[in-house]
């Protein structure tokens, strides 16, 4: 082999390893809030990922190396954190099998796939189990839910789900900022209102204290997460950061327009799935341009899309699709925006 | 109002988070050998010069087999305007003249001329110095410096008369002598910079004579301030004051000649052109102290600093070595003796080149010999598109792209995404997390286009040959239609064909 004959030491490895490690605040902050039913999910997914993509791989006569790349565990964290917590478990076994398969090896494996294979999964599965998708566990520290801090009740809720525990439904589930302000809009209540009688609290939303995905709704921990990836360079600012200041500006502009009818930015950007799809899935480096402009603007697109969606589209998150949205002109955006090349700029 | 340091820190830290596009890498620089003195290699039992030193056409020998020759003695002449002489290192006896094995990829040997020394190191009696360079025109100059054999000693072997020649069309402003040194392990030109500076500032005034620069710069990374030192000190002594030393921030590859010119003078060297269209000239430090020798002394090019170095080399030093030292025997003189598990490499780890046959000789290129312990190479995984390399290529190519149309022979593509821009710098696949080896499918890349480019060269002409020939036999054709219609035309009536004879 011929120069250079000396390397960096990084390695696809470690790049999701570090991922992982960058997850780990909001991985403990989905902990906190659901106790023993957090660590179902996500041991769930992650070993059934595993576990899927050994047979698939089994099943295709491939080599077995890929078991080992860390990305099969990665994406089975990553769909533990974006299922709620009350997800049954053949859901999370449904989610990985579709986020192996569908997402990922159907493709030709790690490195071909257009979508993150996590996300592809959960919007497989919103569609085709809105129920079990969109049923928001009340969250630990808020007084009143199932005892989560119990093993049995928590498994109880795992596998023969929320009516087994024998409680009324809504004493133990709540809804998200983002629906509730959407369903409260649909019945003509200008969103000041439903926000007050949510008792939204925009702290509660930066630790992540209210309904919503496992590990979606700590916006502290998510940024702690990009914070330590940006610093060790495994993604850079340019996705991140053009996706959050265009949702903050168009937020921002709607909002001091019309008050009742568009809420604010810090509203939308401490809501829903923004943070972790922000920092996580639309810089998942296989499924997002490569060379900064087009990361740019991938990140723009992304952010456009994601307040359209929240609030003209009929579900009341759109940073998942909008994600998946941008995911398809990748190629386009590769092949149009590359960097200027040295002694060919005019 | 003061920072308080508490906020500078948080104000740099942040800073990170969004780097501006910073291109290049930065690898351990392992300089190890940066306070060695440079000290003389001994002369080996014999010396092997290769009779092509350079980039361009070969020498042709000027001695035979059995002659005797004289240090600094011209023994092969350059053919050719893109070429430069070769000279005997030492005094001694020429042995024979025959192929032997060279530093090249593929392992091909070189038609070489073997000196084998006398010991007595005599000089050419008479060398031709041109100490009163300032007096004389400067084509003498440049053609003293071509007859010295000089060629740039950074690495890329240009003969550098030719970097020298005034255009009236454009005029050279910035003169750079490039003391970068930016390959990880090398410090020939770091430890040249630090002892012999005042050679390197008297040769920089006769580039500045030549090419007549209005602004010169000496540029230097920050890992050797030592240098930057000493460069400065010589050119106060020199009266130079107005050369400016710029510390660069250590990344490679910026010594790189068209990325240190961009940095130096904001401008870039647009491409299929020379850093002469945009009024730039960059020299190695090591060469501008050649053109010193060459001219003030007339002492031609017949030896050079080389480090060294390696983490299997027990010795390692800055050695003053004679072109046409085998580099085994320099490996033997720095305590190298089993070779097992170990790789020797001309050059830095970055670009340097393995060697296939370790009797190959130092020629004028050869800036470091590095033995390196072998390491078990990654095996390749699939791009997962992190797009590293986009962000370190000084160039601005989209190396995993590039390389995945390479290896899919797919060349078209390949030259639309600027192969033949790449400088082969080697940072893609440095920092590839996948290990793909970016840089080797750009080699066979360029190599499958340029046979391509060879092949439709040579069909392009058989087409007009066979086009040609056409041509000419339906034009003969015509013309002999048209003489026999002027004949019957010139005759009234046909003639009848009288019949022929009855054979007996």
């Amino acid at each position: 082999m011929s120069s250079p004959h000396i390397h960096s030491g990084s390695s696809s490895v470690t790049m999701m390893l570090q991922v992982m490690l960058a997850l780990l605040p909001a991985t403990l902050v989905a902990v906190w809030l659901f106790g023993w039913l957090a660590l179902l999910q996500i041991s769930t997914c992650m070993a059934a990922a595993i576990g899927f993509e050994w047979l698939l791989l089994r099943v295709m006569k491939r080599s077995l190396a890929p078991l080992f790349d860390g990305s099969a565990a990665l994406t089975g964290l990553f769909l533990a954190l974006v299922l709620p917590a009350a997800a049954p478990w053949w859901v999370a076994l449904v989610g990985a099998l579709a986020a192996i398969s569908l997402g990922k090896q159907l493709y030709g494996g790690l490195g071909y796939n257009p979508f993150n294979p996590a996300l592809a999964a959960r919007v497989i599965l919103l569609v085709s189990f809105p129920l079990q998708m969109t049923t928001w566990l009340l969250p630990l520290p808020i007084a009143g839910g199932a005892d989560l801090t119990d093993l049995t009740t928590a498994a109880t809720i795992f596998f023969n789900g929320i009516a087994a525990t024998g409680q009324p439904f809504d004493a133990v589930t709540m809804a998200t900022p983002l629906g509730y302000v959407k369903t409260a809009l649909h019945s003509g209540i200008p969103v000041p209102q439903s926000l007050a009688s949510y008792h939204y609290s925009a702290l509660a939303a930066l630790v992540g204290n209210e309904g919503g995905s496992m590990g979606e709704t700590s916006a502290l921990a998510l940024l702690l997460g990009g914070v330590y990836l940006l610093r060790r360079r495994v993604i850079s600012w340019h996705i991140p950061l053009a996706f959050l200041a265009t949702v903050a500006v168009m937020a921002a502009v709607s909002h001091l327009l019309n008050p009742d009818r568009f809420a604010s930015a810090t509203f939308h950007l401490l809501a829903g799935g923004l943070m972790l799809c922000a920092f996580f899935m639309a810089t998942d480096p296989v499924t997002s341009p490569v060379a900064p402009r087009g990361q740019l603007l991938f990140g723009i697109g992304c952010g456009v899309l994601t307040w359209v969606i929240r609030n003209f589209g009929s579900y009341p998150e759109g940073a998942m699709f909008a994600v998946v949205l941008m995911n398809c002109v990748v190629p386009l955006l590769d092949r149009h925006f590359r960097p200027p090349v040295y002694g060919h700029r005019s | 109002m003061a920072m308080h340091s508490w906020q500078r820190l948080g104000a740099k830290w942040l800073a990170g988070l969004i780097p501006l596009a910073e291109a290049g890498v930065h690898p351990d620089d392992c300089k190890v050998t940066a306070s060695l003195a440079i000290t003389d290699a001994p002369l080996p039992p014999l010396l092997v010069l290769p009779i092509r030193q350079h980039i361009g056409q070969a020498c042709a020998p000027i001695v035979d087999a059995g002659d005797t020759v004289l240090r600094g003695q011209k023994i092969a002449k350059s053919q050719g305007y893109v070429s430069t002489s070769i000279h005997a290192p030492t005094s001694g006896r020429v042995v024979k003249i025959e192929e032997h094995a060279i530093v090249h990829p593929s392992g091909i040997g070189m038609l070489s001329i073997f000196i084998e020394p006398d010991g007595e190191d005599r000089w050419l009696e008479k060398l031709p110095a041109m100490a009163d360079y300032a007096q004389r025109d400067p084509a003498e100059i440049r053609e003293q410096i071509r007859s010295c054999g000089i060629a740039g000693l950074g690495g890329a072997l240009f003969p550098t008369f030719i970097k020298l020649v005034r255009d009236p069309n454009h005029r050279i402003e910035t003169l750079i002598l490039n003391g970068i040194e930016c390959e990880p392990w090398l410090t020939c030109d770091h430890r040249l910079m630090v002892e012999d500076a005042p050679r390197i500032v008297a040769g920089l005034k006769i580039l500045r004579y030549l090419v007549q620069a209005e602004r010169c710069v000496v540029a230097i990374e920050d890992n050797k301030p030592d240098a930057a030192a000493a460069m400065r000190e010589a050119l106060k002594q020199a009266g130079c004051a107005d050369v400016e030393v710029r510390l660069l921030p250590t990344i490679y590859p910026q010594g790189s000649e068209k990325q240190l010119i961009e940095t130096i003078t904001g401008r870039q060297v647009p491409a299929g052109k020379l850093p002469l269209h945009i009024g730039a000239l960059c020299e190695n430090v090591a060469t501008t102290a050649a053109i010193a020798d060459a001219v003030l002394e007339g002492k031609p090019l017949i030896e050079r600093v080389v480090t060294l170095s390696g983490d299997a080399m027990p010795k390692p030093a800055n050695l003053r070595v004679r072109i046409g030292t085998p580099v085994d025997y320099l490996l033997r003189q720095q305590g190298l003796e089993d070779l097992h598990g170990v790789e020797v490499m001309q050059g830095g780890p970055m670009m340097g080149e393995r060697l296939r046959h370790l009797d190959a000789p130092i020629t004028k290129g050869s800036n470091g010999i590095l033995a390196m312990r072998q390491q078990a190479r990654e095996p390749e995984s699939p791009c997962i598109r992190c797009g590293h390399c986009v962000q370190v290529c000084p160039v601005g190519l989209m190396p995993n792209e590039l390389a995945s149309h390479c290896r899919n022979d797919r060349f078209e593509e390949s030259e639309a995404f600027n192969l033949f821009d790449c400088i082969e710098c080697g940072a893609c696949s440095y920092v590839c997390p996948a290990h793909i080896p970016l840089v080797h499918y750009f080699r066979y890349g360029k190599g499958q286009v340029a046979a391509i480019r060879r092949a439709n060269a040579f069909a392009e002409l058989s087409r007009q040959r066979s086009e040609a020939r056409e041509q000419r036999i339906q034009r003969e054709r015509e013309e002999k239609a048209a003489r026999r219609r002027a004949r019957s035309a010139a005759k009234p009536a046909p003639s009848p064909v009288p019949p022929k004879a009855e054979q007996p």
